[in-house]
Formats: C-alpha cells, sequence, structure tokens
C-alpha cells in the first residue's frame, strides 16, 4: 500500500517543531508500524536527509519504550497493542497517518517523536518499592500464602509497562492509571502493607510535583492503554490515599 | 600452565561457596562509603547487582543506553526462572538443578560456578516474593510451578508469560529505594563506549550521552559489565533492537578474554519470518511445549495443499500428523531442550516439510491440551456429558490464564487465532551462552573488571536450559558479585577518589571521539541496517544451526572483508551532539562486524558438536543415537578464551581445560 505520512518533526528540546509530510510507497499489511517507519527512514537516509527519531527497543509491546501518538491515538487505532505491535493491516492504501509524540507537560520532547519520561522513574523513586535488603536470607517464599484471587489481581497492576499512553491519551495529562497501578500492585499484596502509607503519600505528592493533572474520570486511559490496566486501580489509590490521610 | 586461572576454590563442590565465602575479605562499612562501582546494564544481572552493591553502602552509577533501568531487555523474558524449591515434592534438589543445568550445557560449563548458581537459586524466589514480586499461586496461595526444557521435574516459577518483566521490575524497584537514598546514580540513556585501565586495573568509563552527544568520563574503584548477549550479530534475533555487545566487545580489545562466542542459542519455538523488511523475531516461550505439541505433515501432498491453501492445518487426522519431537525422543518428547528441538525442526524442514510459504515453519499444536483441560473442568464442575463445544470453551479458558499474553501476541503479528489453528512456528537466535570470560569471582581477565548475566560465559557451557538465564542473571547479581567483589574492594579501602583529569581518560576519551568524528564524516553511501542486514545474512547462514569447516572459512573472509567496505562507505547522517540513532547503531555494528569473524573462528576451531555448536563433520554416524550430534571431550574439554591482538582473526587462543568431579561426562541421550 501507499501512504501519506504526517510526521511531527522538532529538532531538539528548544526548538519549534513542525508536522512535515513524507510517502511511502509499497508498504506491506504484514509489516509492524515501526517496520513501516524503517523503510521511511531507509528512505531519507538514502536521500540524505535526516532520519525521524522514535523511541522503541524490544519490538514485541513488553519493553514500554515505544510512544507513538498516531492518527490521534496513543499507540494508534488497535487495541491492548503497543506502537511496535500496531501492523499495518489496521491502515488502507492511500491512507494519511498522522504521528506525534505523547504530548504532557510533564513529558517534554527530547526529539521529533522522543519524549523524556523521567517522570514516571521519578515517581517510583518516591515510594515503588518494598524496603527489604537483597541479602536474600527473608522468610521461604512459601511462608506467606497469598490468594490466588489476590496474586492474579497484583499481577494485573503490575504488567502496566510505563509507556505513558494514559498520560498522552488523558485530556488533563493525568499520570492516575500508572500511578495507581504500582500503588495497587503493593497493595494488593501482604508485603507492601507495611510502608503503605507512605508510598501511596510519597508518590502522589512527587506525581503533583512532575505537573501532572489531575483525574476527572473520563476514562479515555483504560481504552488506550496496551496492557488494559482497569480503572480499578485509581479507586483503589484513591482509598489508600484517603486511608493514609486520615491515619495521619 | 595455562595464563587463565579461574580461581575456583579448594575444597568438596557442596561447601566451596560458604566456605569460601566464610574467607574472603570484607569491607567494613564506612570505608565501603569511599569506593565507588560503576554498573553498565541495568537488566537482572545489572539491577539487582546495583540495588545490592549500593545496600551495602558502595557508591553506585548505573549506564543504560534506554530512557530508564527498567526498559532492559530481561524485560522480555516470558516463561519463568528455575529454581531447587521441590516445592512440587517431584524429587527436585540443589543437585539435580546443577546435574540438569551441566548436562544441559552438554558439560561445557565450570562446575563449579553451576553448583553455587544451583544452591543459591532458592534464595532468589524467596527475595523476589519479599519484594512483592506477584509470581504465579495455585488456589491454596503457595506457589505454582511449571516444567521447562530438558528436565524432568517442575521447578519453574513464572508470573504469566511476564517473567522477565516483574523480575526485572522487582531489581528495578530495588534500585529505586537505592536511588532514593541518594546510593545510585543512574545515567539513563548513556551508552558505554569503553572502559579506562590504570596501572592495568579497571578504573572508570567514557561514555556517551545519548541526548546530547557529550562524552563523559566516569571513575570507579571497579567496573561491572552487565550489558547482555550479543545475539544481534545475527541481525534478526528475539533480542531487542538496541541490544548490543559494545561493551563486552570493548572490554575485549582492552584485555577482557571472551570466551566460547560460538555458543549460540537458537531458541527453537519463534514466529517465522514473514519478509525482507522484518526487523525483529518474536518468541513464544518455552512454556508453551508444557501444552502444545510440534508436528509437520506426514505426506509431501498434505504439505504442498497447506502452503497453497487448499488444506487447512486442522483438517489432518492424527495418522496424518508426523509429531517428531514425540517419534525420536520418546523419553523427553516436546520438551526436549532447546538446541535438540531447534535442529530436529531445522531437520523436518530441509526435507521439505515446512509448512509455510517459506517452508521454514512447523506446527505447535494446542489442540489436545485444549480438550484435555476441557475435560478437566467438566468433570471438576461436574458437567455430565458435556459437548464438544463446551468442553474446547472450558479447556480455551484454562489454556488463556496460562498463557493469554502469548496467544495475543501472536494474534497481534500473524493475524490468526492460535486457539482454532496451531502456531506456526520456527527456530530463531535468542541467546549467547558465550561471553567475556571470567573467574570464580566473576572477574574478567582484568582487575576490577567484572562481567555478570549473559555478558558472561560462565554457567550454561554450550546451551542454556529454559528458564536459568534468569535465574543466572539474579544470582550474579543479588547473591555472587556483592560477596565477590568485595574481596577485591577490600584492598582498595586506601585508593581514594580516582582523578578523571588523567592521561590514560585523555586518551580513552580522545579513541572514543575520534572514532565518532570518523563516522559522522565519513558521507558514505549505504547505511548501517544495510551492513548488519549483510552480517546477519552471513551469520545465519554459515555460523546458524548447523556449521561446517568451508562454510566457516568462507564466513571469516566474507565478514572481514564487509567489515573493510563498512569503514570506506558507510553513511551516518546528522552531527554527533545531538539524539543521533544512527550513529549509536553505526558503533554497535562495527562491534558486531568484529565479534562475528571471531566467532567464525571460534567455531572454526571446536571441531566438535556440543550444544547449540553443531559441526556437521560431527555427527553419531550409527546405533540409537545416529544422527545426533556427536561431542568429543577428549580434544575439546576446554573453555576457549580468546585474547585479542589488533585484528579478530589474529586472536591468541587460551584454553581453560575443564574438569569433573562430580559428574561423570555421558552422551546426552533425551531419547
Amino acid at each position: 500500500m501507499n501512504l501519506t505520512l504526517k510526521i511531527w518533526r522538532q529538532s531538539n528540546a528548544q526548538a519549534t517543531g513542525k508536522m512535515v509530510d513524507y510517502k511511502v510507497t509499497e508498504i506491506s499489511e504484514h509489516m509492524s508500524f515501526l517496520e513501516m517507519m524503517d523503510v521511511l527512514n531507509e528512505q531519507l537516509i538514502n536521500n540524505g536527509e535526516e532520519p525521524v527519531a522514535f523511541d522503541h527497543d524490544c519490538r514485541e509491546g513488553i519493553c514500554g519504550m515505544c510512544s507513538m501518538f498516531i492518527n490521534g491515538e496513543a499507540h494508534g487505532p488497535d487495541r491492548g497493542v503497543t506502537t511496535c505491535q500496531l501492523h499495518m493491516r489496521m491502515f488502507k492504501d492511500g491512507d494519511t497517518i498522522t504521528i506525534e509524540p505523547f504530548r504532557a507537560k510533564a513529558f517534554p520532547v527530547i526529539k521529533d517523536l522522543v519524549v523524556d519520561r523521567g517522570s514516571f522513574d521519578r515517581i517510583q523513586h518516591a515510594g515503588g518499592y518494598i524496603s527489604v535488603n537483597t541479602s536474600g536470607n527473608t522468610q521461604d517464599a512459601n511462608g506467606i500464602p497469598i490468594s490466588k484471587h489476590a496474586a492474579d489481581e497484583a499481577m494485573d497492576a503490575a504488567t502496566c509497562i510505563g509507556c505513558g499512553a494514559c498520560v498522552a491519551s488523558c485530556k488533563n495529562a493525568s499520570a492516575m492509571l500508572f500511578v495507581g497501578a504500582k500503588v495497587s500492585q503493593y497493595a494488593l499484596l501482604p508485603q507492601g502493607q507495611v510502608e503503605a502509607v507512605d508510598r501511596v503519600k510519597n508518590m502522589v505528592a512527587q506525581m503533583d510535583l512532575e505537573g501532572f493533572g489531575n483525574c476527572t474520570n473520563t476514562g479515555a486511559c483504560e481504552v488506550e492503554c496496551p496492557k488494559g490496566i482497569s480503572l480499578e486501580n485509581i479507586a483503589r489509590m484513591n482509598r489508600e490515599f484517603l486511608s493514609a490521610n486520615v491515619k495521619s | 600452565m595455562s595464563v587463565l586461572d579461574s580461581k575456583v576454590p579448594k575444597g568438596p563442590l557442596k561447601t566451596k561457596w560458604t566456605d569460601y565465602k566464610n574467607h574472603i575479605d570484607l569491607v567494613n562499612p564506612a570505608n565501603k562509603r569511599n569506593i565507588d562501582v560503576i554498573v553498565v546494564g541495568t537488566g537482572l544481572a545489572g539491577g539487582s547487582a546495583a540495588a545490592t552493591l549500593a545496600e551495602l553502602g558502595y557508591n553506585v552509577k548505573t549506564f543504560c543506553y534506554q530512557d530508564s533501568p527498567r526498559r532492559a531487555h530481561s524485560i522480555a523474558a516470558q516463561g519463568g526462572i528455575n529454581a531447587a524449591k521441590n516445592y512440587q515434592g517431584d524429587g527436585d534438589s540443589t543437585y539435580r538443578l546443577f546435574y540438569d543445568t551441566v548436562k544441559g550445557g552438554d558439560y561445557r560449563s565450570r562446575e563449579a560456578n553451576v553448583y553455587r548458581l544451583a544452591e543459591v537459586s532458592a534464595n532468589i524466589i524467596d527475595q523476589c516474593v519479599a519484594q512483592g514480586v506477584p509470581f504465579a499461586r495455585d488456589y491454596g496461595g503457595l506457589l505454582d510451578n511449571r516444567s521447562f526444557g530438558g528436565v524432568l521435574v517442575s521447578r519453574t516459577f513464572y508470573a504469566k508469560g511476564q517473567t522477565g518483566q516483574q523480575l526485572l521490575l522487582g531489581a528495578y524497584s530495588a534500585m529505586n529505594r537505592q536511588i532514593a537514598r541518594g546510593k545510585i546514580t543512574p545515567f539513563n540513556r548513556h551508552e558505554m563506549l569503553d572502559v579506562v585501565k590504570v596501572d592495568g586495573k579497571a578504573r572508570g568509563i567514557i561514555a556517551r550521552n545519548l541526548v546530547t552527544g557529550e562524552i563523559e568520563r566516569h571513575s570507579a574503584h571497579a567496573v561491572v559489565i552487565a550489558s547482555g548477549g550479543y545475539g544481534n550479530v545475527y541481525f534478526l534475533s528475539t533480542n531487542a533492537m538496541g541490544s548490543n555487545a559494545t561493551a563486552a566487545w570493548k572490554i575485549h580489545k582492552k584485555g577482557a578474554f571472551f570466551a566460547n562466542p560460538c555458543y549460540t542459542q537458537i531458541h527453537p519455538t519463534c514466529i517465522p519470518r514473514s519478509g525482507d523488511y522484518q526487523s525483529k523475531l518474536t518468541l513464544m516461550s518455552e512454556s508453551l511445549r508444557n501444552d502444545g505439541r510440534i508436528w509437520v505433515p506426514k505426506n509431501m501432498d498434505d504439505v504442498m495443499a497447506i502452503r497453497e491453501g487448499k488444506k487447512k492445518p486442522t483438517d489432518l487426522s492424527e495418522d496424518e500428523r508426523d509429531y517428531y519431537l514425540e517419534r525420536r525422543y520418546p523419553a523427553f518428547g516436546n520438551l526436549v531442550p532447546r538446541d535438540v528441538a531447534s535442529r530436529a525442526a531445522k531437520e523436518r524442514c530441509d526435507a521439505g516439510y515446512g509448512v509455510n510459504a517459506t517452508g521454514e515453519a512447523v506446527y505447535l499444536d494446542f489442540a489436545s491440551a485444549i480438550e484435555r483441560y476441557g475435560k478437566e473442568q467438566a468433570k471438576i464442575h461436574n458437567i455430565n456429558n458435556a459437548s464438544a463445544d463446551k468442553i474446547y470453551e472450558l479447556g480455551a479458558a484454562i489454556v488463556k490464564a496460562k498463557y493469554g499474553n502469548l496467544f495475543q501476541m501472536y494474534e497481534k503479528i500473524v493475524d490468526q487465532d492460535p486457539y482454532k489453528t496451531p502456531m506456526m512456528i520456527y527456530p530463531a537466535v535468542h541467546y549467547t551462552m558465550g561471553g567475556v570470560w571470567v573467574d570464580y569471582n566473576l572477574m574478567t581477565t582484568v582487575d576490577g573488571l567484572y562481567c555478570i548475566g549473559e555478558a558472561n560465559f560462565s554457567d550454561h557451557g554450550a546451551n542454556r536450559l529454559g528458564a536459568s538465564a534468569l535465574m543466572q542473571g539474579l544470582a550474579d547479581g543479588y547473591f555472587v558479585l556483592p560477596y565477590t567483589i568485595g574481596d577485591y574492594l577490600s584492598h582498595e579501602i586506601r585508593t581514594g577518589k580516582i582523578a578523571t583529569d588523567t592521561p590514560e581518560f585523555d586518551a580513552a576519551e580522545k579513541e572514543v571521539t575520534d572514532k565518532i568524528n570518523f563516522f559522522i564524516n565519513n558521507k558514505g553511501s549505504h547505511s548501517v541496517d544495510y551492513y548488519h542486514k549483510k552480517l546477519g545474512n552471513i551469520m545465519w547462514e554459515k555460523c546458524g544451526m548447523s556449521r561446517n569447516a568451508q562454510g566457516l572459512k568462507e564466513a571469516m573472509v566474507e565478514i572481514k572483508a564487509l567489515r573493510e567496505d563498512f569503514y570506506k562507505n558507510v553513511s551516518v547522517p546528522g552531527t554527533a551532539t545531538e539524539l543521533n540513532a544512527e550513529l549509536e547503531k553505526a558503533g554497535r555494528v562495527a562491534d558486531f562486524l568484529e565479534l562475528g569473524e571471531l566467532f567464525a573462528k571460534d567455531a572454526l576451531e571446536r571441531e566438535e558438536s556440543c550444544g547449540g555448536h553443531f559441526r556437521e563433520e560431527s555427527v553419531e554416524m550409527g546405533g540409537e543415537q545416529a544422527g545426533e550430534a556427536k561431542r568429543n571431550d577428549v580434544d575439546f574439554a576446554f573453555v576457549s578464551a580468546w585474547e585479542y591482538k589488533g585484528e579478530p582473526g589474529d586472536a591468541v587462543l587460551h584454553k581453560e581445560e575443564l574438569e569433573f568431579n562430580e559428574i561423570e561426562l555421558k552422551q546426552r541421550s533425551y531419547k
């Protein structure tokens, strides 16, 4: 298929960006979206132009590095996938595709489609852990029985890949789904209870400090999340946060 | 006497590690505050090492090319992590895990290292659970296990099909705790481009800030390389796009010997390639072989009919299918080790039985598992005379719970529903057992320079068993290196801060800068990928699943010629002072173009078949094992450690003889 691409080009964080049109031809429907971008970049390099910078790494939907906003949706039109898992069979010959970076105040653009998601890391430094030494001298793993239901729910929250699609999709650029998933994973497990009060308070405080917006229950984040992280996690975080503030 | 000293402690195998730990030197907490350690790579090995070293009190700097430590490619490991817990009461033990790993590695690993790995494996699970890793549990709330290839017990712990992700997030959370305390300084979007040696000791690195292009100097009392494997030398592999050998190769060029480069794991269950544009291959976890049955049609007519779309795989009756692993290896069936399963798939496809258009695919079929689970569920739920549809529905739900994310991944890539039609799979490059040579302390042949995880060579011999990579990464990082590095650092307490304004740092930085400027100014006619794909093609055709002397000699010549062409004609757009993905790739491919040649040389030298290294000249000619790989213990029971001498082809071989005191060397039989 032949396609027109409208891509955000911005040479660095300080520069003013703009949309630029490109044409690609003979794109196979079996290609992934990023393989289509590879074709474009090879074409640009061979023409002596600068290739489009975009983040990507594992190309199997788990590292959370890829981050494109395609036709107005984080990770594009398919559901339950990252951009690297999006395939060209979702598009038609002759389509025009708009490709932008994930946009949020807390995700400044580094170059073209590459953004800085360091704010997510800093939220986790604030409390995304259980304070246990890595000596291995803990109790036996089966010493803490955990109901299958709780373990499965914690796992569902823990599958978040930290890509930032939730933030990019939210009209308020809120990070509540991401932080909610992190808080939930630990809140659902007995190991996480000891520090629960401080954890939720510190992580929420850092989230606010980074300039993420508030949640107004639109639910776009849940729809666009490639890993199906549910809104329940936001509700759980709100409960944890409320009870933490009541307790202290 | 070899120049290699493995430093394996004396004494009985079972107590070596404990005795050794009891006698090595320690650093007191006040002195640890004055000692700096650099860790390059933040996967399971690097992340766990950084967290533990920081927790002990050292000042740690971590480096990763990704935008966050949590994105290292350990995250993509799917199936599980082994540990000798014997929670299933099926006869597992430290010894058995040790035995399986040595046997699985085709008797080419170092006994003492493997025993230590098995010994600390159980602690890993305890540690991870304490950190909040949500491993799969059964209804009683206790941990669940599954089986992996090459073993007869269930010792694999898992978190759905995302075990690597969960373990890495666990290590990353431990890092976060130390970052918050200021004990780890993370340098993300940074790439290490050389090691700096002062008076023979590793004293720092030169790194490039990938956002600004700035070249930075970082000093430390010890440097730890945990940068993963070199599978991307094949261009197409299951590795991440950025996975590279640069850190490992740069230290090799500065004196660290490189061991067994030819030991590469070609994983049997990956999604077949579909076209020339393909950028990477996707693994379908080995755990699927617990429930999936692998087959090709028995008759060539059916193969043709399937390729032409006239028949579907589900049209073939049981007798029209060749479950070739069950046929050839009745004892282990679909759970033979990876090297054996891969070669068997190649054998069928080479014979013309491949089931897709390229002729390079076999089926992995879940129909019998779905039926078996369905019947079991019908019984559990007291459904009498359940219809076939009901049984399918109940069974598919169980399969979905176990492998849902893998099935979804397959469907998104191939656009077929694996619950209804068998998956198509083919072997692909996945893991490299070879790597930087290290002694028992995990120190390389350069003082103060350590190498852990996939980047080193030590534990998996010539073939790694499934679910053992995660085990080794975390064992090295959490439980081995933090002890052994202390023994070295105990002699560094009087060294003081290491200056970076020295001739050694000047020289290293100049070398790095010159190389970068060369690439930017070369203005050639071909992209970096053009060369990477060509290299990958040579590697796959001549150093792939089966190798012969003539092909390997040709590969050496071709890779050298390609490297020369690369330096003449490669084109890198943009500048050195900005985010420049092509520049990053150029440096990495330049290193692969050297490593590939050493790889072929190593494979040529090793005139035996062992594990993932299959030499066509060395096969069993008769008897029950006819056609299977033939190992040669008399001449090749050694580790090949290569010393860099200016050109990869001139590397000098040093042998570390392997001694087996606890295990009898046997033909590896899975029949």
